[in-house]
């Protein structure tokens, strides 16, 4: 019993740049995992909505990556690595409404600048890394206790 | 039995098992054991789907019976829009309320005025910076319960107040004790239901007040008599003590009622559950932030797609789109055809709805991620036919039931099969082992041959 709270689910997707068809599946799946796990619904809302945003950054910024989010009881952890442009100015990345994404993926409703804030908002902890011409690594922690 | 009121019920006799049922409910909440259905009562939200699903006429919904009439002093009928579009044009709604009081009701009270009360108040409440979107309409008890158990996160997004038909109860009742002078519970107030999740909401409310209504009538049991009756409905209906509804109110019974009625612009309408489903589940990731108003109907059409009405919904709302028109004319306001509203200083009643989550694994999440990791491997060895003949509607469902203890894995019949065919084989390699002292004896029947 004593290890118990080390208990871990952990699930890979791997994401295609520009895949619209299939974005959003992987938070979906998340968010359906997280409550057939009995997380609160405010932990499951936030988890989701970070998910979504990590998710379609990917998708629409980068060539490929993938998304790993590692459930434990106490908190969850979420992690995009992509292939991609990276990240200029994170600074400027992360103010609402800023946003690289080229007027087709605007027309799809995406690209609206509000990606990074919003996973920001959410999130308890968050990190993000960015090489231009690389690529870029986030890291969004959401505490469920 | 596990304390919860359900309207949906199985009739045992009928039921032949088969998976028609339990692929369709939208919770999950049907398995078929021993050969008949069985519905997990913690999940069942009593939408209906399974009795529109089952061909063999297994499924009902409870009513009361009409003899609850007589427990009555005094007795009114709450008549929900649905009812107008069951009987043929041009039949108006003033000859169904009349026919409603040679039926043996001592008055009538229309839902769609109710509706009317609620959206007014639903319109000052947004106006009034009191209410801000999204919200999701409380009007249809099914989608309120859908969201309890599937959208647990999303109950505090639901109107706060009670629903047109409790409202249009609550109303009745205070106005003819006023009238009448009599105590408000000899006053027996019947709502005539389209569906069965209506006929749970009154037997089991679930937004922290108890319902106004004694008692609910299938529209398909007062239907024969009413139709006769209204073959010979003559003259105008008296007593005309309580307001008549507008079209606005009967418009109700239809997808894009409420949004007629209270006129928000970014105002979604969805019909059909598994519509509703697909759009909560958008709502829930934050995608539809622009929308401020949610007017969900469980059923396809909206209440005249309802299980208990006679007519088909498509008609029905034909019928009811005509009467709409007819009645919007010559539109009074809702304070001019009903000034008692202003002197009562009416409140609509508010409601509060609790989260019910039914989805989970495990009370405890330990538990639960211990169990999804087993229901995962269990998974990879099922065949992913999602055929339903273990009685779980699909493969995952099964494997959740496996890790609950509730199922095993044999109940499929695609591993059963595996499990006797390597039962054969090693019984035909068996067969083959040849003990010392026999092996000779073997040979030579083999040699007689």
């Amino acid at each position: 019993m004593g290890d118990m709270a080390e208990q871990a689910i952990i699930l890979e997707f791997s994401l295609q740049g520009q895949d619209f068809i299939r974005a959003g599946e992987a938070s979906t799946e998340i968010k359906q995992r997280l409550k057939k796990l009995g997380f609160r619904p405010d932990v499951v809302r936030r988890v989701a909505i970070v998910a979504y945003e990590a998710e379609m950054n990917v998708i629409i910024h980068a060539r490929k990556g993938s998304l790993r989010i590692e459930i434990t009881p106490r908190r969850i952890l979420i992690r995009t690595l992509d292939e991609g442009p990276g990240i200029t100015d994170i600074e400027q990345a992360m103010q609402e409404g800023y946003s690289t994404a080229s007027d087709m993926i605007r027309e799809l409703g995406f690209g609206a600048g509000m990606g990074l804030p919003n996973i920001r908002r959410f999130a308890d902890e968050f990190k993000l890394q960015s090489r231009v011409g690389e690529g870029t690594l986030l890291e969004a922690t959401i505490h469920a206790d | 039995m596990t304390g919860y009121f359900h309207s949906v019920r199985l009739d045992r006799e009928n039921c032949k098992g088969c998976v028609n049922c339990i692929k369709r409910c939208p919770t999950e909440a049907i398995r078929v054991r021993h050969g008949k259905a069985e519905i997990i009562e913690e999940k069942c939200i009593d939408c209906g789907e399974c009795i529109r699903a089952c061909p063999n006429k297994a499924k009902y919904v409870e009513t009361d019976s009409l003899d609850l009439l007589h427990s009555y002093e005094y007795k009114i009928a709450l008549p929900p829009p649905s009812l107008y579009g069951q009987f043929r044009a041009p039949t108006t709604p003033d000859q169904v309320l009349k026919a409603l009081v040679d039926f043996g009701f001592d008055d009538v009270f229309e839902v769609a005025v109710g509706a009317e009360v609620v959206a007014a108040e639903t319109k000052r409440l947004f106006q009034e910076g009191k209410l801000r979107g999204p919200v999701i309409s409380s009007a249809c008890p099914a989608v309120v319960r859908l969201i309890q158990v599937r959208f647990p996160g999303l109950t505090s997004r639901i109107l706060p107040l009670a629903p047109p038909s409790e409202v249009a109860a609550h109303l009745a009742r205070q106005l003819k004790a006023r009238e009448l002078g009599i105590p408000e519970e000899k006053i027996g107030v019947f709502y005539l239901t389209p569906c069965s999740a209506k006929v749970t909401s009154i037997k089991a409310p679930v937004g922290g007040i108890p319902s106004f209504i004694d008692g609910a009538f299938s529209i398909q049991h007062v239907y024969p008599q009413l139709s006769q009756l209204l073959k010979q409905v003559e003259g105008e209906l008296e007593p005309r003590r309580y307001p008549r509804a507008s079209g606005v109110g009967v418009r109700f019974g239809i997808p894009g009622g409420e949004q007629a009625a209270v006129g928000l612009e970014n105002h979604l309408v969805v019909d059909g559950i598994t519509n509703v489903i697909d759009v909560l589940e958008e709502l829930e990731m934050d995608h539809l932030d622009g929308i401020d108003y949610f007017e969900t109907w469980a059923c396809s059409g909206g209440c005249v797609g309802g299980i208990l009405n006679v007519i088909n919904g498509h008609v029905a709302r034909v019928r009811l789109e005509m009467i709409v028109r007819e009645l919007s004319r010559a539109p009074l306001s809702l304070a001019e055809r009903f000034p008692e509203l202003a002197q009562l200083n009416y409140q609509v009643p508010r409601i509060h709805v609790e989260p019910r989550p039914m989805d989970y694994l495990d009370v405890d999440i330990n538990g639960a991620m211990a169990k999804m990791t087993a229901a995962e491997r269990i998974l990879e060895k099922l065949p992913g036919l999602d055929c339903g003949a273990c009685g779980a509607p699909n493969c995952k469902a099964l494997a959740e039931d496996i890790v609950q203890g509730k199922a095993e894995e044999t109940n499929c019949i695609i591993i059963l099969r595996e499990q006797i065919r390597s039962l054969g084989i090693k019984v035909y390699n068996l067969a083959g082992v040849k003990p010392f002292t026999l092996s000779n004896r073997d040979a030579e029947k083999e040699g007689e041959k």
